[in-house]
């Protein structure tokens, strides 16, 4: 009953749907990522995301353009990095548990709105396929790489982007030293909590747009908690990623891959009990998250708020 | 004042603070005063750190600033270099008059400074560690190439020995002492503030230290030099400037100056610090013995690497190595406080391997922690209580399960006494004490008990001299009774002040043991760096 499985059609079928699904894991880790490099550890990305998915969705069912959606989505994004900045930077709380609060407020934010403005579950056409020309054609590859919407793109370009602001310009070499030693940062003239400041946004932002592509991009519809927690697996697979741009990239391959072998197994109507195959992901993030336990370029003030000492 | 803040703006993004002519530092006349200040006044809560103090700092000078703790030499230089800010006095460079709000601030004036602590981001390059916070000729990208290549020439100028690709973790204490030097000459500074700089350093890495401060002094850069150690200020400064208890005793030309002399400056008193070197050793039996001791540090990585020592009654054993090499492990094994992975301890002859810390101690071990505000005492508990900590539940200190509360008073009071330990009351808080007062708790409670062997980790790091000089009197003191000591320090000339014999640690071995008349700094400070003379 596995042979169907196996067959090339749905192998590409099971590819495409990975290199698609790997979308809001790769927005959401790569922000995650410059968070965690400063030394902020954000639990929030999951209500962040909800809060992009809603504000995206809802700006698109009222008419206005996806782009305009997108636009939106990057606003709310901002301001939920910086409520998250002013809370765990300049108040200084406890990082793990004001990024769960930011975690609650976000579900129940969204929730209530998309209660009082939009009620039901209504649907929306989301970002359309763009197929590139010449290179879609390439039997097999073609389809599977090259026959996505522009968010997909998108992500997988932010990939050598954001390597590229960690490693090669200024604000990168700030990000990485404020989130290994801010003192001698701070002896130097750079400002600490700018730095930080400035990657919640980074973070929020891209945060949203991570749940953008699942409301106008991937299902294109709004529902109540519909991140499942996934907000919570990008924080995870930054520390799989041991804080690299690549090894972020990689684990969200993974994980869309394990999400698309899932979804064919239930299209294929192969008798796994689905239960088991919805779960798949979340087991994965637990293994993986043992597994990782030698953290060996964990930036050494990660989730430890600075205040200038004597 | 403004050209001045524009030209250091300018090398920032122009590639290497180039000051004009080489690498002088700005167009100098020697011996013109660089950076004046005048009645300088910082208060904190409860002390007056800094009393109208005067300093001066003269182009091509290097010039010592000599002071106990607390004596407000920091401050002072803390207040230069912006960190805090004084209640009176005035600031000029140049002569003329200037504000210093910051760090940023004082590096605008071509202040630097090298702190005690390295302020270097680990996982960094070297050259990164340089370009960061500076503005980039190809803003928003770095330009690393050109950093490397100005860190490049700068080196060779003065001698600074780095490799501007090598990671900061993997350089040693001496090569990341010149990352912070390099800081400072890329920003363009004219003027260091050197905090204690050859305190973590091997008597050659010192060496190589003092060659570059040589060069720079003769480029015309003013130097500060923070220090409490009266042989190397006496060898390589220019001046001295005296501060005491906030005050300022004076400033004297270094050619005028001998040891006793600035000692007495310092403390206001005449200080002992050398042992009669004509007493004669009188050992008795073996009472401390390590046989092949093998540990591992906090990551699981091998700390000691079968360590054989023998401690004799009447000795003191000194053990001396650069920091990390296993000393703090080799302390802890004894103490009964870290887990071995090999090898023996025995004292007077009894198997003590598997004994618990508190049997140690009831055996007659005492125990000074090289963390004394961290493994030493309990901060928030008073005075009197610290004091019987070890021994609360003994006949002595308790009835039942009751305290001896009036005993413990009277014999807090008479060790307080006894040991010097200046304290309000025995109800003081432990933390409101300072350093060397708590040392000296640390001390009473410990040799209070007279204990048949001592370890003493790094007893004298960090107090002022006055209870430095009361420690080793009562280490020798104790000796003389027959008392056993393993004298674990960093700092050569106390080792060779005190100690019968010095055993020397590198990388969790013992690479020798050596008679203290029959050894040199030079000799140790070789195998403290892994060089074994005879077998080169």
């Amino acid at each position: 009953m596995f042979d169907e499985l196996f067959t090339i059609s749905t192998l590409v079928g099971i590819l495409h749907s990975c290199v698609r699904l790997a979308t809001p894991y790769l927005f959401a880790s790569l922000g995650e990522t410059f968070g965690q490099r400063s030394g902020v550890l954000n639990l929030g990305v999951d209500g962040i995301m909800l809060m992009g998915a809603f504000f995206a969705f809802y700006v698109v069912f009222e008419g206005h353009n996806l782009w305009v959606g997108l636009l939106a989505a990057i606003a709310v994004g901002i301001l939920m990095g910086l409520l998250k900045a002013f809370v765990s930077v300049t108040m200084q709380s406890l990082q793990g548990i004001s990024g769960i609060g930011l975690y609650l407020f976000g579900l129940g934010l969204s929730s209530l709105l998309f209660k009082t403005l939009i009620g039901s579950v209504e649907g929306v056409s989301g970002f359309r396929q763009l197929a590139i020309p010449f290179l879609s054609d390439i039997p097999g590859i073609g389809h599977i790489l090259f026959n996505h919407n522009a968010l997909v793109y998108l992500a997988y370009l932010m990939v050598p982007v954001s390597w590229f602001v960690i490693n090669r310009t200024t604000l990168g070499l700030k990000i990485r030293a404020v989130g290994h030693n801010p003192e001698a940062a701070d002896t130097l003239g750079v400002s600490v909590n700018g730095v930080r400041y400035t990657t919640m946004m980074i973070g929020g932002a891209l945060a949203a747009v991570a749940g953008a592509s699942l409301s106008i991009g991937l299902q294109n519809v709004f529902q109540e908690n519909m991140t499942n927690g996934l907000g919570f697996i990008a924080v995870a697979l930054v520390y799989f990623g041991s804080w690299r741009t690549v090894g972020v990239l990689g684990g969200s391959l993974l994980f869309s891959l394990v999400n698309a072998l899932q979804l064919w197994v239930q299209a294929l109507a192969i008798p796994v009990p689905s239960e088991i195959a919805v779960m798949m992901p979340y087991i994965m993030t637990i293994v993986v998250l043992a597994f990782t336990a030698r953290q060996i370029q964990k930036p050494a003030a990660l989730a430890r708020s600075y205040e200038r000492g004597e | 004042m403004l050209t001045g803040r524009r030209r250091i703006e300018d090398q920032f993004v122009y590639g290497i603070a180039r000051p004009t002519g080489g690498h002088r530092a700005v167009n100098f006349r020697l011996n013109a005063p660089y950076v004046q200040m005048y009645g300088i006044v910082k208060r904190f809560p409860g002390v007056l750190a800094c009393d109208h103090v005067d300093f001066d700092v003269r182009r091509g000078e290097l010039h010592a600033l000599l002071g106990e703790n607390g004596a407000g030499k920091s401050t002072l230089m803390r207040i230069l270099y912006g960190l805090y800010q004084p209640e009176e006095g005035r600031i000029l460079r140049d002569g003329a008059e200037v504000t210093i709000h910051s760090p940023t601030d004082a590096i605008r004036q071509g202040i630097g400074m090298i702190h005690q602590h390295f302020m270097l981001v680990d996982t960094l390059t070297v050259t990164e560690n340089v370009a960061l916070g500076l503005k980039s000729s190809r803003e928003p990208l770095l330009d690393l190439d050109r950093v490397e290549a100005g860190i490049r020439e700068l080196s060779e100028a003065y001698g600074l020995q780095i490799d501007p690709r090598a990671p900061v973790w993997t350089l040693s204490v001496g090569e990341r002492q010149r990352v912070e030097i390099m800081k400072a000459l890329y920003r363009g500074a004219a003027m260091l503030i050197l905090d204690e700089p050859t305190a973590v350093l091997t008597p050659q890495e010192v060496e190589e230290l003092f060659v570059t401060l040589g060069y720079m002094k003769e480029n015309g850069y003013s130097l500060v030099l923070i220090s409490h150690k009266l042989q190397e200020i006496l060898s390589i400064s220019d001046r001295i400037t005296v501060l005491r208890s906030g005050r300022l005793v004076g400033t004297v030309p270094t050619k005028d100056m001998t040891r006793q002399e600035l000692a007495r400056m310092m403390v206001g008193r005449d200080v002992m610090l050398e042992r009669d070197r004509d007493d004669e050793i009188d050992v008795g039996e073996v009472r401390l013995r390590l046989e092949d001791v093998k540990a591992v540090d906090v990551t699981g990585q091998p700390a000691l690497r079968g360590v054989s020592l023998s401690v004799q009654a009447g000795e003191i054993l000194g053990v001396a190595g650069i920091s990390g090499n296993g000393q703090r492990e080799l302390a802890e094994v004894i103490a009964g406080l870290r887990p071995m992975t090999g090898g023996s301890v025995e004292m007077d002859g009894t198997p003590i391997t598997d004994w618990s810390t508190a049997r140690r101690t009831e055996a007659g071990l005492a125990y000074i922690p090289e963390e004394r505000m961290h493994d030493g005492i309990v901060r928030d508990f008073a005075v009197s209580e610290n004091l019987v900590l070890q021994e609360h539940t003994s006949d002595k200190f308790s009835h039942g399960i009751f305290l001896a509360f009036d005993y413990i008073a009277r014999y807090s009071r008479q060790l307080v006494q006894d040991f010097y330990i200046k304290t309000p009351d025995i109800r003081t808080m432990t933390r409101n004490l300072s350093g060397g007062n708590i040392q000296r708790l640390i001390l009473a409670r410990e040799l209070s008990r007279r204990p048949k062997v001592l370890v003493a980790a790094q007893p004298t790091r960090g107090i002022d001299i006055g209870a430095i000089e009361y420690i080793y009197q009562q280490l020798l003191e104790q000796r003389d009774t027959g008392m056993a000591t393993l004298l674990i320090s960093e700092d050569l000339d106390e080792l060779l002040a005190l100690c019968d014999r010095i055993a020397v640690i590198y990388e969790g071995q013992i690479m020798d043991v050596l008679e203290r008349d029959k050894t040199s700094a030079e000799e140790l400070g070789l195998l403290m760096a892994g060089v074994h003379p005879e077998r080169q």
